[in-house]
């Protein structure tokens, strides 16, 4: 294998994993900012254990995010030095804003958050909570519009053998990035909604902590039950933008090999990309014209109208785009589930729907992987569509050095991700513990006042 | 107004304040496996637990400013230091969730320890040697790095990674100093004379080794007048050097941590006088390697909105967590 291909496998890999953790930690901040602000209002003790509990689980996941996403950071200049230095002018400044006004915000106000209960105000840590999420939130605005200019680039022009903004606005909000922002953050609220409704569905079936196994469910059905549906309607919105700006990209996603009027949608078939065509195809007719112009006999473009060189590869822009779709409508079923039985006044009685939550908890991960591998994956053979080739942005840097590298970033990612994971489980055994400081504490009062009593916060609500 | 040099200077201060914030913690991490006990090691952890993250976050902003303002120069340093900036980011990912699995380990632990002291010293070493690697200058060939893998890999990168293990120790130890009583901070002083004397020998290896072998940087230091004009650099860091030993023997709790700082800081500008006006040695200047100016201008107005707002909030963070760290604090969330 040779250092471009290397090359593309560890930034895939890299970024692959990373994507994984700010996929939770965006919608696990804004579950969080809910608890806490819950908590205030009502001073019911379950909502200080939720946020006890997911606080911890966020912390972890949050400090894989940091040291996996440091890596990104350096590792666009070490593998693809000549695309840095070609699309540098646009990206870098993109990139740099995250920095500023994301990045530092998470990490100036996460000590606060997880260190300063007893350092603070309880409204000061309320704030930090906030400004944290929004930092989340705020990171994933400016990350997707670089990534979004990698797909329609648009207000930069060649000078000088570089790309050169012209106009920022234009740069910034580019044609998809709007649709793309969208359906990230969408992705990301599924995520954590799942990840929360499992682990609340987890306590409910064991029937421990059940005031915030209670919550925690009701909290992740709603944002559930909002997101799933809303997702739909983006990601057709997005589709119809992706077939304006890169109809070849929804032509993989498609299996299509031809120009179609009236195109089918394929349920399921085997691409293959040396013969152009598929084998076993099971088909809806005229369903993916309808989807992607919103026309029954609207035409769409097919593999075949670009040279076999100029496609993407098809396999897994095919079969990651059906994985994805799926699971979205999966979701919007879950969605309904918890509503019906939350109407019904049935929530904790349904036990094959607590246990439905209980699996569909890593559900929201996969659908985002499939999506990003689509999107990127969709993008090839471009790395800036239309402007600059991918096999033209790679470093000149022996096969032998990335080679290496990519062993131990397997090597180190297999082994990081199974602590991690060992940890979760080992963190949801426990359930949301006695915090260690006084509630007295969280109300504002500060240490000096405060008598001997034993904690009494979060003594288990069932006990 | 040269937007080139304003750029320069973010970069030169956002390196400067990395080195300086996330010193101190990858010197508690080197230190790490030498403190008496594993209480003592606890109380260590809670005194950078709540900033570290803050502090790697300038390490972030140091490389993604070179992308936006100098995108030349990220393009050609980056592959030129594969190796050890690969080292880097292994050390920093093993210290960084060490933070994290560690309070949550019990028959593992010691592993995670491990993790946060290698992870620590390794990153701090890899970090000397791409120090001593840029020194020595990078081959390059039109608008990229034309050399091979490992010509970064000299004796003198070599001394360089000892100098920078032994001066992020100066720091964390002074740190410690300041942050903590009792055992641990008996240990700290000792730590910091011995890290200081590592340091100095190293800044003595640099300052002559370097104007011997590149005439460059001998013409400017001695040539001319220059000798007279920069003198104040190397008398200031002798009486910063022997103002942080005495402090230290004082058994003061902040000079020293703060003395270490202008230590760094002399040597981080000698450095500067060495290298200016180059930005990749020993033939990319920074000019040459400036970005155009719309992304110049783009950066810049980031900059003045949000640099204040960070330094603030960031201060107002170490200001929340100041004073002594006790002995068996948690810092558990």
């Amino acid at each position: 294998m040779d250092a471009l291909l290397l090359s593309r496998i560890q930034f895939g890999f890299t970024i692959g994993f990373h994507i994984l953790f700010p996929t939770l930690t965006i919608g696990l901040a804004w579950f969080l900012v809910c608890f806490e602000a819950a908590w205030r209002r009502t001073q019911r003790a379950y909502w200080l254990e939720l946020y006890r509990f997911w606080v911890k689980i966020f912390a972890l996941t949050f400090g894989m995010g940091v040291v996996s996403g440091l890596v990104l950071s350096y590792e666009i200049g070490t593998n693809f030095s000549r695309f840095s230095d070609l699309a540098g002018p646009v990206l870098g400044p993109l990139l740099s804003v995250e920095v500023l006004t994301a990045f530092f915000v998470e990490a100036g106000f996460l000590g606060i958050m997880l260190f300063g209960w007893d350092k603070v105000g309880p409204r000061l840590h309320f704030l930090a909570s906030l400004l944290v999420a929004l930092g989340t939130t705020n990171s994933a605005f400016w990350v997707l519009s670089a990534n979004s200019f990698m797909h329609t680039p648009q207000g930069a022009e060649w000078i000088n053998g570089q790309l050169v903004p012209t106009d920022w606005w234009a740069v910034v909000f580019n044609p998809s990035f709007p649709y793309r922002l969208t359906h990230m953050l969408l992705a990301s609220s599924i995520t954590a909604s799942l990840v929360v409704a499992g682990g609340s569905a987890w306590c409910l079936w064991k029937d421990v902590y059940r005031g915030a196994g209670l919550a925690g469910l009701r909290t992740a059905i709603t944002v559930l039950a909002i997101a799933a549906p809303l997702q739909i309607v983006v990601g057709d919105f997005h589709g119809l933008n992706v077939r304006e700006h890169q109809p070849i990209k929804v032509a993989a996603m498609e299996g299509l090999w031809h120009t179609t009027r009236g195109a089918p949608l394929l349920v399921f078939a085997i691409p293959d990309q040396k013969a152009q065509q598929n084998h076993f195809e099971i088909a809806v007719p005229k369903l993916a014209s309808l989807i992607l112009s919103h026309d029954l006999d609207g035409e769409i473009q097919g593999l075949g109208s670009v040279p076999p060189e100029m496609q993407p590869p098809v396999l897994p822009v095919f079969f990651g785009f059906r994985v994805m779709a799926g699971l979205g409508f999966l979701f919007l079923l879950l969605g309904a589930w918890g509503v019906w039985r939350w109407v019904g006044g049935k929530l904790e009685q349904d036990r094959l729907m607590l246990r439905a939550f209980v699996v569909a908890t890593p559900l929201g991960f996969i659908a985002t992987l499939a999506g990003w591998i689509v999107a990127e994956t969709g993008r090839q053979p471009w790395l800036v569509h239309g402007l600059i080739r991918t096999h033209e942005g790679v470093s000149d840097i022996p096969a032998a050095s990335v080679a290496t590298s990519l062993t131990i970033f397997v090597l180190v990612y297999g082994l990081l991700l199974i602590a991690y994971l060992y940890y979760v489980f080992k963190l949801v055994q426990t359930g949301p513990s006695l915090p260690t400081i006084h509630p007295e504490v969280m109300r504002g009062a500060r240490p000096a006042e405060l008598t001997q009593d034993p904690p009494s916060v979060g003594v288990k609500e069932n006990l | 107004m040269d937007l080139t040099l304003v750029l320069a200077g973010v970069i030169v201060f956002g390196v400067g304040a990395y080195v300086i914030l996330d010193g101190f913690d990858l010197g508690v991490g080197i230190l790490f496996p030498l403190m008496p006990d594993e209480d003592t090691r606890d109380t260590a952890i809670a005194c950078i637990a709540p900033i570290w993250d803050g502090n790697e976050t300038w390490l972030i902003l140091g490389g993604i400013v070179l992308f936006a303002a100098f995108p030349l120069a990220y393009a050609i340093a980056l592959p030129a230091f594969y190796v050890p900036i690969m080292t880097l980011l292994f050390a920093l990912i093993f210290r960084g969730v060490a933070f994290e699995f560690r309070v949550k380990a019990k028959a593992t632990r010691h592993w995670w320890n491990r993790a946060f002291s290698v992870g620590s010293t390794v990153a701090a070493f890899s970090q000397g040697l791409l120090l001593g690697g840029l020194l020595e200058g990078v081959k390059i060939q039109g608008r990229q790095f034309a050399g091979g893998p490992f010509d970064w890999l000299t004796p003198f990168s070599i001394v360089v990674g000892v100098g920078v293990v032994g001066g992020y120790a100066l720091l964390g130890a002074t740190w410690l100093n300041l942050k903590t009583e009792g055992e641990l901070q008996g240990f700290a002083k000792r730590a910091a004379t011995r890290a200081l004397l590592v340091s100095l020998l190293v800044l003595t290896v640099v300052s002559i080794y370097t104007p011997l072998k590149f005439p460059a940087i001998a013409e400017r230091w001695f040539g001319g007048t220059h000798w007279l004009s920069l003198s104040p650099v190397p008398i200031a860091t002798a009486v910063v050097a022997i103002s942080l030993y005495r402090e230290i023997r004082n058994q003061a709790h902040y000079a020293p941590f703060f003395y270490a700082i202008a230590l760094f800081a002399l040597g981080y500008i000698g450095i500067g006088i060495s290298l200016w006006p180059h930005i990749v040695p020993p033939s990319l200047t920074v000019h040459a390697a400036a970005a155009p100016e719309t992304s110049q201008r783009f950066v810049l107005v980031a900059l003045a909105f949000s640099l204040p707002m960070v330094m603030i909030y960031t201060a107002y963070a170490y200001w929340v967590f100041r004073g002594k760290v006790k002995p068996g604090a948690s810092y558990a969330h």
